[in-house]
């Protein structure tokens, strides 16, 4: 296979297309969250069922990337292409396949647990009316084989590439870009287009595009499930990018922790190089484009732009100060652009559709969708792509389903260990780069981390900035020794050693941290600190004030006693693992105070709720 | 193109590409600064920003911005005294402050620390934050280099000293977050690496981090041991430094002084190296003369600088065969010092201690090596550095100032003026031509002056007519510099019969044992001048004119290049490729 013309690309997926398909279509997602879930015995299964009753023509089996729906997997999906019904089930075993195979899109196997389609809609570029979701990022995630390129082409695959090549100049496609308004979804939120116009506008010779895999934020997993999901779509935003700047060599930077991505990348730029769609003279249009993939050993300051092209450089993973801006000098010293994945996988999207189109979703100053990661105290743990505009509310309880085990909400974290954390009062504000920031939060990359009555936010900031001390390359003094003393001062805080001294303290060491610090790690890096201190100074001073932790979680300021509940049945006694229990069998138990190190399993084992934490 | 701003109100024009502190230094507004280092006359720039003790209030940008690193702009309004920069400045001195040890009194550094100057200079008396200190192991497994990196600010100036001005690469950031420091990979101990010793780093370091292994007790122990004859030879480049340690002005030259100050120490005879570098030129220019007339293993390189001969061994051990055989100065010092004159004042080697006073870290090391000990007895025993031997004038209550000039002993001490500017870059290339052109030309010829060879300059190179024959001939200071000349070689690109290396930039005037110079490099080029000034008012200015080395070879060598010689004075080099 060999497409050297538009025309070429186009006749193929019109074969592609028009070939006559099975008349069921069974989708099994293998990310490595399904295969970590089970899916790999799952999809053994359905083979075997397949081979079993003879159905090798009446059913196509597609190992698709994830779907989004984590909370669920192992998932698989039914598609009956006859009557249009669909059926997608989590939760599978190997043994509910037979079943599930039996009953067909017709009726529910029994014993299952069936998904409801709103929380999944791959197909709409738009939301349905009613619906939330739009995918535009997550077009093909979940629903093509990412090994297969023939799969990406039947469905306008490098269709964009080969418009851009042969019927666009490099600035026509800059234009296109600057006009859609697509911003970096690393998280800074940088114009695309801008960026991309800075490295066209460099003197000629040789530049770079790099693609910036090195996803590190706690909970965040968006841009893993694309390149698992859908790398050709990656691949064909770089060429494009490269195109448009000038560069013939493009360079993915992706942390080595993700061998699955890392096999499908690899896998796809073969295919794309055995067909033509990498390397010399691409759509018979003089450009030249090829595809390296660089490994980060996994520091999460990597994903800074300078420090990812040192990494690359063979140096030590660490920022520089800017600029020299890297579209001015940046890996080898040579112009150099670095785009994130979730924004390439925009990329062609734009391209294909038009700049206008982009722009009809989302909000004026955001256009497009964002993929969110919804993770911690939610119900349903996953990923979605949403019209940016969209409030946390909607977000939250319509698609996540609410809080786990019908807890209260307390706050959501958004942007990772550099953003801030949004109480209720924030819940129905349309979020975009710009409404995020002006309430004390960020972007970020995506991940957004929901929290419940049960989570202390002194302890939240705690974990925020434990993360960032482990990841800071330890360069400049304020992140390096800064952290570090912030860190201390809210373990004062959480053992009770903590007084409101410490609490100003705080506030203006985190202001110092922001404003001297070298790089956008360590200039956010005291953000969660700052935004729990912001919206939750209540919980703070109950720690340094009152030596009481709100929430129940700082060790060192709780403590359990047995109420008068108690029945004597003695199985406190007995699973407390330092032997502080002591009591008569059908007495009230007591608790040596003294011995008890707070580890709470009384307070679960006891079926009378006759122990307090207090 | 010039570039308008104002600093604190003040307009001012500077050349594109400047940078906030360099305008602000045109006004004469101080920033403090502390991880940013600049060596001038090499053209060293070290800007990693990493400190943040420089930052300043830019108009119209939302963070406080570092002076050292960042490039002015057309219209850029600059505060440097607000509030602001100033809370932001304190606060960050205030935490390197609180992972630093406070043992200053008994630091190496103590009074040469800019750390605690910057302290000083800012008044800061109150700490305001505490918590967990960096606890890292010392490195005291080399001869020459100590290291003690609870006290490493991460300023990273060592890392450009050793990375890009000397290209060993040895020293790097290792770990993340607070445990961050610079180290060799995989925290080896510096003697296992393939580190030379140079002492560059501890020139830059500019806190008690990396300092000399201190050896003044195992010399003061000597001296006090009456079974014991203590001799002491000093190197050209410390007479032409020391004087900086006692507030005298950079360039004079106190050799007397040094001298007089020996003897009240109570050293037993105070010989020159100068004697052994005249000693050097008789054997290495015979080899020269001897290579070049043959035509064969050319270039001949020079090899009185140890760390350049540990580099060679480690990075170009294909080379190994071009450096001259001869020993180092030091070396044939302490191989002379050991056989010769122990003979003559009949005291067995293992009761005459020589101690060296060196520019140089390295030659602590050098001393060591084991072929410089033969019957388990080294040549040399105890090396100091520039700075030690000032530490223990100053312990031994001696007005250094204040003395009269004394005149080395004798047969050891004397010398010419092409042993001094060994000290200096080109120094020992020049030494050697002024004796191949008397020699060659059977005669002696008048025009000794070879300013071709003189200079800071990294690399410089010269075709001087020796005795009718053009000799090709470079010089190299600075590790960096050698490593191009030596690929260029490699390559066949360049074609030369003599190479004079030299490890420190400037040669030993810039030795990693001399007085700090802070980056204040034109104190540098006062000593090398001094050198040329010492050499020119010599009545004797050629090695083999020097009437103790004509007497040392009459009595017991026989001459240059014979069989003695060869065994007091000639070394083989080691293949280090694999550690």
């Amino acid at each position: 296979m060999n497409i050297k013309t538009p025309e070429a690309l186009a006749k193929m997926a019109g074969v592609l297309k028009s070939r006559p398909k099975p008349p069921v279509q069974i989708l099994v997602s293998v990310g490595t969250c399904g295969l970590a879930a089970g899916a790999g015995a799952v999809l053994k299964s359905i083979y075997d069922e397949i081979v079993e009753r003879r159905l090798e023509n009446a059913v196509e089996v597609v190992e698709v990337g994830c779907m989004g729906l984590c909370y669920a997997e192992p998932v698989i999906m039914l598609n009956d292409r006859r009557s249009g019904k669909r059926l997608i089930y989590g939760d599978v075993t190997p043994q509910q396949v037979p079943a599930i195979i039996a009953a067909g899109t017709d009726s529910i196997a029994a014993g299952t647990r069936t998904i409801e389609r709103s929380w999944y809609y791959p197909e709409f570029e738009k939301p349905e009316p009613g619906e939330l979701q739009a995918r535009i990022v997550l077009r093909n995630t979940g629903r093509l084989n990412p090994e297969k390129l023939e799969q990406y082409i039947e469905n306008d695959g490098y269709t964009a590439l080969a418009k851009a090549l042969t019927t666009m100049t490099p600035q026509q496609v800059i234009d296109t870009i600057l006009a859609s308004g697509l911003r970096g979804r690393g998280g800074g939120g940088f114009p695309t287009g801008r960026k991309w116009q800075f490295a066209a506008a460099q003197p000629a010779g040789e530049k770079f595009i790099i693609c910036n895999a090195d996803e590190g934020d706690p909970g965040a997993f968006m841009d893993r499930a694309v390149l698992e999901g859908d790398p050709h779509s990656v691949l064909e935003a770089m060429a494009i990018g490269g195109y448009a700047i000038g560069a013939n060599t493009g360079v993915i930077y992706i942390r080595a922790e993700y061998p699955l991505a890392v096999r499908r990348l690899e896998n796809a730029i073969g295919q794309a190089r055995e067909a033509g769609l990498l390397g010399k003279n691409l759509f018979g249009s003089g450009f030249d484009f090829d595809i390296q993939i660089k490994f980060g050993a996994g520091a999460f300051v990597c994903g800074e732009e300078t420090a990812l092209i040192h990494s690359i450089e063979g140096m030590r993973g660490e920022p520089t100060v800017k600029p020299p801006f890297p579209a001015v000098e940046g890996l080898w010293k040579r112009p150099t652009v670095v785009n994130n994945v979730e924004t390439f996988a925009c990329v062609a999207a734009i391209i294909r559709k038009g700049a206008e189109w982009f722009k009809s979703l989302g909000t004026t100053g955001s256009p497009g969708t964002k993929v969110f990661a919804l993770a911690g105290k939610i119900s349903k743990v996953g990923l979605a792509e949403v019209p940016m505009g969209t409030t946390l509310r909607d977000i939250i309880y319509r698609i996540g389903d609410g809080i786990r085990d019908g807890r209260q909400f307390k706050a959501v974290q958004t942007g990772g260990p550099s953003g801030g954390c949004i109480t209720a009062k924030n819940l129905d504000l349309p979020i975009d780069y710009e409404a995020l920031k002006s309430i004390g939060s960020m972007m970020g990359s995506g991940g957004m981390i929901v929290m419940d009555e049960d989570d202390c936010m002194v302890n939240i900031a705690k974990f925020f900035l434990e993360f960032t001390l482990d990841e800071s390359c330890g360069k400049c003094t304020p992140c390096r020794i800064g952290n570090r003393r912030l860190f201390e001062m809210l373990e004062e805080i959480t053992d009770g050693r903590g007084t409101l001294e410490t609490i100003e303290k705080l506030k203006a060491l985190s202001a110092i941290i922001k404003d001297t610090a070298l790089c956008g790690l360590g200039q956010t890096s005291p953000n969660p600190v700052l935004s729990t201190l912001a919206n939750f100074p209540d919980e703070y001073i109950a720690h340094v004030k009152e030596g009481r932790c709100p929430a129940g979680v700082c060790q060192k300021l709780i403590h359990f006693d047995i109420s008068d509940r108690c029945v004597g049945c003695g199985l406190c006694l007995k699973n407390c693992p330092v032997n502080a229990i002591s009591g008569e069998k059908r007495q009230r138990h007591t608790i040596d105070q003294s011995k008890c190190i707070k580890c709470g399993v009384c307070f679960r084992v006891c079926k009378f709720h006759a122990v307090d934490k207090k | 193109m010039k570039i308008n701003l104002k600093i604190n109100d003040q307009p001012v024009s500077v050349d594109s590409g400047c940078t906030i502190l360099e305008a602000a230094e045109k006004l004469e507004i101080k920033i403090p600064t502390l991880c940013h280092f600049t060596m001038d006359c090499f053209n060293v720039e070290h800007r990693s920003g990493s400190c943040r003790v420089c930052v300043v209030e830019v108009k119209g940008r939302p963070n406080l911005a570092p002076a050292c690193c960042t490039p002015v702009v057309e219209g850029m309004e600059v505060r440097t005294n607000t509030l602001r920069a100033i809370n932001a400045r304190r606060t960050i001195l205030d935490l390197l402050l609180s992972n630093h040890p406070k043992d200053c009194l008994t630091c190496p550094k103590n009074l040469e620390c800019q750390l605690q100057a910057l302290a000083q200079e800012m008044g800061l008396h109150h700490l305001l934050y505490k918590g967990e200190q960096s606890t890292f192991n010392k490195d005291l497994s080399s001869f020459a280099i100590a290291r003690d990196l609870d006290k490493c600010i991460m300023c990273r100036r060592c890392e450009t000293a050793c990375n890009k001005v000397q290209t060993v690469g040895v020293l790097s950031g290792v770990n993340r977050g607070f445990r961050a420091v610079v180290a060799p990979a995989g925290m080896k101990r510096l003697a296992d690496t393939e580190c030379v010793f140079c002492g560059q780093c501890v020139q830059a370091c500019p806190v008690g981090a990396l300092s000399e292994i201190d050896y003044k007790y195992p010399v003061w122990r000597a001296l006090n041991d009456a079974s014991k004859t203590v001799i002491v030879q000093t190197a050209p480049a410390v007479r032409v430094a020391i004087g900086e340690c006692f507030g005298m002005e950079p360039g004079a030259v106190s050799t007397g002084k040094m001298v007089t100050a020996l003897r009240m120490l109570g050293f037993d005879k105070v010989f020159d190296t100068d004697f052994a570098a005249d000693l050097t030129i008789m054997e290495e220019t015979t080899e020269l003369i001897d290579r070049v007339t043959k035509n064969h293993d050319l270039p001949i390189l020079t090899s009185c600088c140890p760390g350049w001969v540990k580099f060679l061994e480690h990075q170009f051990p294909e080379l190994i065969y071009m450096p001259s055989s001869a020993k180092s100065p030091q070396q044939m010092f302490g191989a002379i010092a050991k056989s010769y004159y122990a003979e003559k004042i009949g005291v067995k080697p293992e009761d005459l201690i020589v101690v060296s006073v060196m520019p140089c870290l390295a030659k602590k090391y050098e001393a060591a090596r084991p072929e410089f000990a033969p019957n388990g007895v080294r040549d040399v025993d105890i090396v100091i550095s520039t700075r030690e031997l000032a530490d223990m004038i100053r312990e031994a209550g001696i007005q250094f100032e204040e003395l009269e000039d004394g005149v080395y002993d004798s047969p050891l001490g004397e010398s010419t003026g092409a042993a001094v500017i060994f000290g200096a870059t080109g120094g020992v290339l020049e030494a050697a031509l002024r004796t191949a052109a008397d020699w060659i030309a059977g005669q002696d010829v008048r025009e000794i002056d070879f300013k071709a060879v003189r200079g800071m300059a990294g690399i410089k190179e010269a075709t001087v007519n020796v005795g009718g024959i053009e000799l090709r001939a470079a010089v190299c200071s600075g590790l960096g510099n050698a490593r191009k000349l030596l690929e260029k070689i490699e390559r066949g690109e360049a074609n030369y019969h003599a190479i004079e290396i030299m490890a420190c930039p400037g040669g030993c005037i810039n030795g990693g044992g001399q007085p700090y110079h802070h980056g204040d490099t034109s104190r540098l080029e006062k000593r090398m001048a001094a050198l040329y000034r010492a050499d020119a008012g010599l009545p004797i200015r050629k090695s083999h004119q020097n009437p103790d080395i004509i007497k040392l070879y009459e009595e017991f060598l026989g001459e240059p290049g014979s069989h003695a010689a060869h065994k007091l004075l000639h070394t083989a080099y080691i293949d280090r490729k694999n550690g």
